[in-house]
């Protein structure tokens, strides 16, 4: 119970929000990319935060995932749910064949190994003109049903895209606290160690990997469908950085520091437009002040500087009574 | 009869031999220990032992209930025969509590697979609760219990030596290998790892040991090994090493 504690409180919160502030912009619409966001960093925290491998091409899978949805209902006139599974397995199958030669590479080479695999994919996506519709992108992608309920509402959207993200911040949680999470965990902590105690290293930076991938093509699917329209530009190499800045900015190692730094990201651009031209400046200041500020994350760093705030009030009362 | 058997071993880094043509057997269930000068290949040998490094040539078995040739497995292999070691500069999962550390040593008592742990079925509770009586149990081994669950970088040098130890014992090992594991320790805590070894050996354990604190050494084997430039120099009990000219000699220099 006390486990999940923080768990029911943001399902309990992100359920409700939509209630009290109706047809509000920033929930119905932004709401549902900060989920996508939530899916997408869940699974990229688990390889970078936990297991301390890097990756550079997540927004390969997530494209992988979204192209497979829209190459297969708009072409071949697929079920949506059957092409969302399908491009899960092709992800699947992708992700393991490039993981195994990709994870034996540390540090900055495994960085490189990723970047140019996001890459690749990227301009597989703009050549391949006859299958997705190349720089044009691909449109008239149906909408998603669940059992005959339409999806076509931007709260529809919402509800979707939350549950869906919830379950992968609670797959996440359960993941940590296991005996594979701790295999996970030992990896980032010493290689040789965790050999030692008899944990397959290369299996376990496999499967995470996999686990990562399969978990952003599913958020692909979900954005090919909601967006009815995809191209190649969502899927870009600057979209990964972006994905890495999520983790970092947010904490590293912590399932709910990353679900901060997406929210953050995707909300701070939408407040900042005010600015105007000096929109990006302030975005990139706020990011080198937390980072100069909070190295440990924004979510840790800030429940440190509120303990010590606390403790500071606490003491002062003290002292004047 | 023998744990294990090492027959012609020989290792040789860019030219430099580190280890050539060693030979011996390793009894079960006595403290044996690897002694030498420094670069005399114990440490080369060590990691051979676990994997880390293939041998140029020479063969590696370990005999529990069948025979597993070492030489030609990966570590995590070699771990999952009953083999598990400490290491000589610490290699503590520092992102993790003590109590957690001690848990990844039991990856090998417990089977919970990946999906399974992602969804959390009640099987994974159930073994859950007995990995962490488990790793209670190897902490209270070493003295550790009030540690369990400190986050390890925050605990001293001397406990993080034990905390290796702890790990490894929940791997329930036939063979525990340390890696130098009184150095850095004061005299009082020297004694407790003496007897710490002690204990580890009288619950059936072998334990294979280096170590440069000869009083550590000498109080702790049942047999010892001295190796010189990568050789066999002598072997046998402590009494015999202490009065062996030829281990004097490569101890002290000189003539003898």
């Amino acid at each position: 119970m006390k486990r999940l504690s923080g768990f029911y409180l943001l399902s309990f919160s992100i359920l409700v929000l939509p209630q009290l502030f109706p047809d509000n912009y920033y929930i119905t619409v932004v709401g549902v990319f900060a989920a996508l966001h939530i899916i997408l960093v869940t699974g990229l925290n688990l390889l970078m935060g936990y297991c301390g491998q890097i990756s550079l091409g997540h927004a390969s899978f997530f494209g992988l995932g979204a192209y497979s949805s829209g190459i297969l209902t708009t072409r071949y006139d697929f079920d949506p749910w059957l092409a969302m599974l399908s491009g899960m397995a092709i992800v699947f199958v992708i992700a393991s064949l490039i993981a195994r030669p990709v994870l034996k590479l540390k540090g900055h080479y495994l960085a490189m190994a990723t970047l140019g695999f996001g890459i690749i994919v990227h301009i597989l996506l703009v050549q391949t003109e006859s299958l997705t519709g190349g720089p044009d992108g691909l449109g008239e992608i149906p909408m998603l049903s669940i059992a005959g309920w339409l999806i076509d509402t931007d709260i529809r959207w919402y509800y979707v895209s939350a549950v869906s993200a919830l379950i992968a911040i609670l797959l996440s949680l359960n993941i940590i606290d296991s005996r594979s999470g701790r295999a996970i965990r030992a990896v980032h902590g010493s290689e040789f160690a965790a050999q030692m105690m008899g944990i397959d290293t290369q299996k376990t930076k496999v499967n995470i990997f996999v686990y990562a991938a399969v978990l952003a093509s599913f958020a692909g699917s979900l954005f090919a469908h909601q967006q009815n329209f995809i191209s190649p530009d969502s899927f870009s190499f600057f979209f990964s950085i972006e994905l890495v800045t999520m983790v970092v900015l947010g904490g590293m190692a912590s399932t709910y520091g990353a679900v901060f730094g997406a929210l953050l990201l995707t909300f701070l651009p939408e407040f900042l437009i005010v600015f105007e031209d000096y929109e990006m400046l302030i975005y990139g200041a706020i990011m080198m002040l937390i980072m100069i500020f909070m190295p440990q994350g924004l979510f840790k760093g800030l429940g440190e500087k509120i303990k010590q705030i606390a403790l500071k009030l606490n003491r002062q009362i003290r002292e004047q009574s | 009869m023998a744990l294990l058997k090492v027959e012609h071993l020989e290792k040789s880094f860019g030219g430099v031999a580190a280890i050539s043509d060693l030979s011996f057997e390793l009894p079960e269930g006595i403290v044996f220990s690897v002694i030498g000068p420094n670069g005399a290949g114990k440490t080369t040998l060590f990691n051979m032992l676990c994997g880390f490094y293939t041998p140029d040539q020479g063969r590696i078995y370990l005999q529990t209930d069948r025979q597993h040739p070492l030489h030609q497995m990966a570590t995590h292999n070699i771990a999952a025969c009953g083999v598990s070691r400490s290491f000589q500069n610490l290699q503590i999962f520092f992102n993790m509590t003590a109590l957690e550390n001690v848990m990844v040593g039991c990856h090998l008592q417990s089977q919970s697979s990946f999906i399974a742990s992602l969804l959390r079925f009640p099987s994974v509770l159930k073994e859950e609760q007995q990995v962490h009586q488990q790793a209670l149990q190897a902490l209270q081994f070493c003295h550790l219990e009030h540690l369990a669950n400190e986050r390890a970088e925050s605990l001293a040098y001397g406990d993080l030596k034990r905390l290796e130890i702890a790990r490894a014992l929940a791997s329930k090992p036939h063979l525990l290998m340390l890696d130098e594991p009184a150095a850095g320790l004061n005299d009082t805590e020297t004694q407790q790892m003496s007897q710490l070894i002690r204990h580890i050996c009288a619950a059936g354990i072998t334990v294979l040991l280096v170590e440069h604190n000869m009083d550590l050494v000498m109080s702790s084997s049942d047999q010892i090994l001295v190796l010189n430039f990568g050789c066999l120099l002598a072997s046998g009990t402590p009494e015999q090493i202490q009065n062996n000219p030829a281990v004097i000699q490569a101890y002290l220099g000189g003539d003898i």
